[in-house]
């Protein structure tokens, strides 16, 4: 099944304003789906003017495996490790995300200590994701993987804490209607707080290690500046809405879960550049140390299901339901109709990162190719949720 | 925010000949929504935007449905003459809903913080009126979402800036996620021993040499 | 000065590469296959079959009641009950699948089979060095791979193990005194009734003019 590369119909000719007295045509490079600095299997179609990008063309859909339709065949309680797979490195958020849009469709309420521990695990997903993310990022740079393995020590310790705890380091399928699937012991509440009371020092190490660096600097700043008007008509969220300035973190505005329970600030960026988009990372790392130090405080004895939902034969009411949550890639929606049966009649993912590639033209044009991937880099794509 | 009845009624006030309909949400989530007839939709959504009081800047998921034919069955009581007395007796009607396909639009505001306000757009039918207004002048978000209904469902989205197959490749054809659509059964496919696409894909393939002793492994050991 | 950020960065990673030569935490690579990491209790790979009992056969606990077959999502799991019954723990007759085929290229070990099944025969196995040589046919595995004792399901996830046979065991029991009640219920209305016959019966004498007084 060989795609067609879109034609990109050539522009006028490009002004003399780069001193430059070579005339030419725009060349069209594909930068292919296998490409190790795109995320996965991902595709842009750019023209290029010597080095400068004129127009960029994503494609993708080379990781789509119709999950929305499985979904449509597979009953409520069985979508649920399919949700796992969509955005790989996040499961625990994904399955946080649509148990809560099947609890709002059918009304069913969650005992306080499973709403602890989905807050408890979604910020350790926050962290390992974040910090991959600025591994990732700096291996597109060039840095050859030296950033990434630190990250990924500490994402070590974070994906073993969910295996003793899921059975499985990233699929975890976790989440239930109604709770969580299988509780966390004392020995493992421990053990997380160990891990997360070290987090701080790794967090100052890995900024001390990254962020001042002037290559950084140099290759991230002023470099794919996002308006807020842009972003906000775009449908950006997350991260990179932040770093444009907009003050809109769903934790704070739809209060699900029992976040408003905790304090914790959010940082907000100024430019809009790449450079900002890496801060906000970082500095949400650490609010989501102070998340879940309160939440270990907190936690308390208790049942971690509702015992009311039936784990078989699970039909809910007739209606449907839109439920969203802050994943650490956006806001991650599940919207769900359902006619009674116990297959959902419609199942639908809002992928953050998909909607976040809306705006990948805006930002690159006028940059050159090796901007191109650090843009791409920063807007932190998973190609199994832009695909799904 | 307001209450979905006001809300109606300012956007019937500002915007001449919009026909607007509340529809009720059956489920304990209580997310009712607007259906927008499809002339004054654009109209409609830019009112919805510059509002001053709802100001809904933000798209967050657009969505395709699609709905076949359907028979509803409706019972009334009816006061009738049975054997010279008066008795309440129960009535079956059927109503036949011709099939369309949606489009719903989940509508936030970031500037007031509140939200959703649903609103749903519909087709006349599911074969030649596939046609709906995009709503991607208003809210750029909607630009690759509605590309994924087109690639998905088959609406067409007029004035859509770049309106192509997003998530399959440009030369396929027929719409993924119709609830009538009928997987091709020439599938290229590899033997398990319980699954009936490979007995549907057989059909299309000649006799292949054996490969890795795979065509001898059966249901039975 | 220029160049300072890159230089506290260097000086990190020699702090670093200095110390893995001291510190524990500092080398974290594990030299597999020769050394392995312990795996947690709950981890999870692929599901088994529990027998109770050394015969694979006789105390295989699955009744093919296809519950896991239906709910699985990916639809991994292919069961053909039999004709015929054997008893399950508590004695009583029960179907026994024929055929159990379990495609592990497809199964996704998602442990919902073990989360419906009503009879705890279906557990989560550990196993993951499973890559074979044959694609299609090694890769399902079928009723005899799949079967395991209950012993070697203590070893591997001991604290669930114990629980599962707990609440087994206290099914049994309740099973028992449930049976015991009713027996003596069932003997207490015989006698009952036989009292009663015998009091009709002694009664039609009594009636009879008789004058001896305390007769019992």
């Amino acid at each position: 099944m060989s795609a067609v590369v879109e034609t990109i119909e050539a522009m006028e000719r490009p002004p003399l304003s780069m001193g430059s007295r070579l005339e030419g045509e725009l060349l069209e490079v594909s930068m292919g789906p296998q490409h190790p600095s795109t995320h996965g299997v991902f595709r842009m179609n750019v023209a290029l003017d010597g080095e400068i990008v004129r127009k960029l063309k994503p494609v993708f859909g080379y990781l789509h495996r119709n999950h929305e339709k499985i979904g449509e065949n597979t009953s409520y309680l069985g979508s649920m490790p399919y949700t796992d797979r969509l955005d790989y490195f996040c499961s625990m958020t994904n399955n946080w995300a649509y148990a809560l849009s099947v609890e709002k469709l059918a009304g069913i309420e969650v005992p306080e200590r499973a709403e602890y521990l989905r807050v408890i695990l979604a910020e350790l997903t926050r962290l390992q994701n974040h910090a991959s993310l600025l591994g990732f990022l700096l291996s597109d740079m060039g840095a050859w993987g030296t950033p990434l393995m630190y990250a990924f020590r500490e994402r070590e310790k974070i994906l073993d804490l969910f295996e003793s705890l899921a059975g499985s380091r990233m699929m975890c399928d976790y989440m239930r209607f109604g709770g969580c699937r299988v509780d966390a012991s004392e020995e493992w509440l421990a053990g997380a707080q160990q891990i997360v009371d070290r987090f701080p020092k790794f967090l100052d190490e890995f900024e001390e290690l990254i962020l001042g660096n002037e290559i950084v600097i140099g290759r991230t700043q002023n470099v794919g500046k996002l308006s807020a008007e842009l972003a906000v008509n775009a449908g950006i969220t997350g991260p990179m809405l932040r770093a444009c300035g907009v003050n809109y973190d769903i934790r704070k505005i739809d209060c699900y879960g029992f976040y408003p329970r905790f304090k914790f600030r959010i940082p907000l960026g100024e430019h809009g550049d790449t450079y900002d988009r890496l801060m906000m990372r970082a500095l949400e790392m650490r609010e989501s140390v102070e998340i879940l130090k309160q939440a270990f405080a907190q936690i308390a004895p208790g049942p971690i299901v509702n015992p009311k939902v039936k784990v078989r034969a699970f039909r809910p009411p007739v209606g449907e339901a839109y439920g969203r949550i802050e994943g650490p890639k956006g806001e991650l929606g599940f919207y769900l109709i359902s006619d009674g049966a116990p297959n959902p009649y419609r199942y639908r993912v809002r992928p953050p990162s998909f909607i976040n590639l809306t705006v990948l033209e805006d930002l690159c044009l006028g940059h050159t190719v090796a901007d191109v991937m650090v843009i791409l880099g920063s807007i932190d794509i998973v190609m199994g949720e832009v695909d799904r | 925010m307001e209450s979905l009845g006001e809300i109606k009624s300012r956007i019937e006030a500002a915007v001449f000949g919009a026909k607007i309909e509340i529809m009720q949400n059956g489920s304990p989530s209580q997310q009712h929504s607007l259906l927008i007839d499809n002339e004054h939709a654009v109209a409609v959504a830019r009112f919805l935007r510059v509002d001053p009081a709802l100001y809904l800047d933000f798209c967050s998921n657009v969505t395709g449905v699609d709905w076949l034919d359907r028979v509803v069955k409706k019972t009334t009581k009816v006061k009738k003459i049975v054997d010279g007395q008066e008795k309440e007796v129960v009535e079956t009607s059927e109503e036949k809903i011709p099939g369309y396909l949606e489009a719903v639009y989940h509508l936030y505001s970031i500037t007031h913080k509140h939200g959703p306000v649903i609103i749903r757009m519909r087709t006349s039918d599911r074969a030649d009126g596939t046609h709906l207004p995009s709503l991607t002048p208003v809210w750029r978000s909607a630009e690759f979402q509605e590309r994924e209904i087109f690639d998905l469902y088959g609406i067409r989205f007029g004035g859509h800036p770049d309106l192509r197959r997003i998530l399959m490749w440009d030369e396929f054809e027929n719409y993924p996620m119709r609830k009538d659509y009928h997987e091709p059964d020439d599938y290229e496919w590899e033997p398990t021993p319980h699954d009936d696409v490979m007995e549907k894909a057989k059909v299309h393939y000649p006799p292949r040499p054996e490969m890795d002793g795979a065509e001898k492994i059966t249901s039975q050991p | 000065m220029i160049g300072t950020g890159i230089l506290k960065g260097m000086a990190v990673t020699a702090r670093n590469f200095v110390g893995s030569y001291f510190d524990k935490e500092r080398l974290i690579t594990v030299q597999y296959p020769e050394e392995r990491i312990p795996l947690p209790e709950n981890y999870r790979n692929f599901p088994f079959l529990i027998y109770d009992g050394n015969d694979s056969h006789a105390g295989l606990r699955c009744v093919a009641c296809k519950i896991c077959e239906k709910e699985c999502p990916p639809q991994c799991i292919y069961i053909v009950k039999s004709q015929d019954k054997k008893p399950d723990y508590m004695g009583k007759p029960q179907f026994y699948p024929k055929v159990f085929d379990i495609d592990i290229s497809v199964c996704m070990s998602c442990q919902i089979c073990v989360e419906v099944c009503p009879f705890e025969a279906i557990k989560m196995d550990k196993e993951f060095e499973l890559s074979q040589r044959e694609r299609f046919d090694h890769l399902l595995l079928r009723k005899e791979q799949l079967s395991k004792s209950n012993e070697y399901y203590h070893k591997i996830h001991p604290v669930e193990a114990a629980t599962v046979d707990k609440g087994l065991a206290d099914a049994a029991t309740a099973a028992e005194a449930k049976k015991r009640a009713a027996a003596e219920a069932a003997a207490k209305a015989a006698a009952a009734k036989a009292a009663a016959a015998a009091a009709a019966k002694a009664k039609p004498a009594a009636d009879a003019p008789s004058p001896s007084p305390g007769s019992s």
